[in-house]
């Protein structure tokens, strides 16, 4: 993990990518994160570490990332905006590149209010627009934000940032791409898509400006268990839609999870097949050990070797 | 205006337990349109505090005062004969008043009646709503007149977040997504290339470095 992230040079080679996430964990218990590692490793190209995700108090994404770099997988660091001001950002961020991390996804996080400490105080000192930009200033040309230069060597790293590409007014969500793009966003992961459609015309505004060839688009997918979740998605997660159909064929599945599966497989497929697709990122939040199969039926297995990257 | 509540009825008993004599001190100002501190509602509180005490076998004396405003000196002086025959002070000023008063009175417990909730305007009737953090650094021309760091959640400058859906804030509550509002304003004014710009993070530098100061017209500093 030493020198410049591998997930940089899969999609700078033009190869598909293939992303996951990994929570981890509510305790300093780190086994279980050796295990996921272990079991994930060689079927994606990187795995993203959430950040205290819905503000429940987590094992710091920096630190879970050096034990997966440590079992042989790459991580990409999320950082939010919602628990550190600037300085903290900066400081966090020195030692993770100190410590191997090349990967930084930047996200202004979820309210503290749904978190376990929803009394804690949010403070959103930068949103993810202005982190970005103080990410890759960081490393080029390699200041602080208050505009003093970084000591030795700059730390460079691969900079991310997400987009709805469902919610409304699509426009508006492209226009913020952009910023997230000139800000120095150079891979750009969205939140799981189930309407290909209103997908569809998000990638369409997005080739409008071009944006595809400044950054790496990868899309989400969130392969369903159940009918449940599939109704909990439609129903109760902000943002994410999810069409009555997808849920009518979960509904009906004698087998809904491996329902749920074939119908990742599936809109992998269709999202390959989209322009400006450049690779997919797989969120199966308690449920990591499908990923592989995920990807061995999606055709993407195996990964380019590291050392072929 | 400044919005203020009343603070429950059972913690303002509580806190003048032990105090025969107290000044009830109402302000004219922003407490007493948000119907909580005006003279009426003192005395009517007064009024109440005394037959709780009663029911308790306790002796409690109140006196019923009212200025035009507590944030003012001049106007806080007036209190003094009232200040003089008292124990404690109770005052429905907001967190403002109640410390001019008890600066001007170093002598005398100045305890608070209401909650000081914010800065805010009638959203509906009987309805205030918080329209401004008094940051300081007023970006209303930047976002059509609607103020993220109020009015949205995170307080963020480049929105909306991943959040917003159906119009509204992540956070519930039936709160319009600030960042849509601001997207639909500009749209409707024709001026929404202010969105690509990426607004600066902002500078707290004057805001978090104890009290601020501003002199008529313009800063002191
Ligand atoms: S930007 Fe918002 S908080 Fe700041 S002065 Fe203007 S209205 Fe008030
Ligand atoms: S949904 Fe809108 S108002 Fe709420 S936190 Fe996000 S940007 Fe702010």
């Amino acid at each position: 993990m030493t020198g410049v992230s591998g997930l940089a040079r899969v999609l700078e080679a033009g190869r598909f990518a293939v992303t996951c996430e990994v929570g981890p964990p509510k305790g300093a218990d780190v086994r279980g994160l050796a295990a996921k590692a272990a079991m994930l490793k060689g079927f994606v190209d990187a795995a993203n570490v959430t950040d205290c995700q819905t503000a429940v108090v987590r094992l710091s994404s920096v630190a879970a990332g050096v034990h997966l770099a440590a079992a042989g997988l790459e991580p990409v660091v999320q950082m939010t905006a919602r628990d550190r001001n600037r300085i903290a950002v900066q400081s966090d961020l020195l030692g993770a590149y100190s410590l191997g991390v090349r990967n930084v996804l930047c996200l202004t996080g979820d309210h503290q209010k749904f978190g376990n400490h929803p009394g804690a105080k949010g403070v959103f000192d930068l949103d993810s627009v202005q982190m970005v930009d103080v990410v890759r200033r960081l490393g080029d040309p390699g200041l602080f934000q208050c505009g003093e230069p970084v000591d030795g060597e700059p730390p460079v790293f691969f900079v991310g940032a997400v987009e709805n590409p469902c919610a409304e007014p699509v426009e508006l969500r492209v226009r913020r791409l952009d910023k997230k793009v000139r800000a120095g966003a150079r891979f750009l992961q969205t939140q799981c898509v189930y309407d290909l459609d209103r997908f569809r015309r998000f990638m369409g505004l997005v080739r409008t400006r071009g944006l595809h060839e400044r950054a790496h688009i990868l899309a989400g997918v969130a392969p369903l268990k159940s009918a449940r979740m599939a109704r909990f998605m439609r129903d109760a997660v902000a943002g994410v839609y999810v069409p009555d159909a997808v849920v009518a064929r979960m509904e009906t599945a004698a087998d809904p999870a491996a329902e749920g599966v074939a119908l990742c497989v599936e809109q992998i497929a269709a999202l390959r097949e989209i322009e400006g697709v450049a690779g997919v990122h797989i969120m199966a939040v308690a449920w990591e050990k499908i990923v592989p199969e995920i990807v061995c039926r999606s055709g993407l297995y195996p990964r380019p070797a590291a050392d072929q990257r | 205006m400044i919005v203020t509540e009343a603070k429950s009825f059972v913690l303002v008993a509580a806190m003048i337990t032990g105090f025969r004599r107290v000044l009830v001190a109402a302000c004219a100002g922003c407490t007493a349109v948000c119907g909580v501190g005006g003279e009426r509602q003192a005395g009517e509180l007064a009024d109440a505090l005394r037959l709780h005490a009663r029911l308790r076998g306790e002796v409690l004396d109140t006196e019923v005062r009212g200025v035009t405003r507590q944030c003012e000196p001049e106007f806080v002086a007036e209190l003094a004969p009232a200040v003089a025959r008292a124990e404690a002070v109770l005052t429905l000023g907001c967190g403002v008043g109640a410390q001019f008063l008890a600066e001007h009175y170093p002598g005398v417990p100045v305890l608070p009646g209401v909650n000081t909730r914010f800065a805010g305007g009638l959203a509906a009737p009987g309805v205030w709503e918080e329209r401004c953090r008094l940051c300081g650094d007023c970006v209303l021309y930047l976002t059509g007149g609607v103020c993220p760091r109020t009015r949205c959640a995170k307080g963020i400058m480049n929105g909306p977040c991943g959040g917003a859906a159906g119009g509204l804030c992540e956070v519930g509550n039936a709160t319009p997504c600030a960042w849509l509002l601001i997207w639909e304003r500009l749209e409707r004014l024709g001026r929404t290339g202010t969105l690509d710009e990426i607004g600066p993070p902002p500078d707290w530098s004057g805001a978090q470095a104890g009290p601020r100061r501003s002199g008529k017209g313009g800063g002191v500093e």
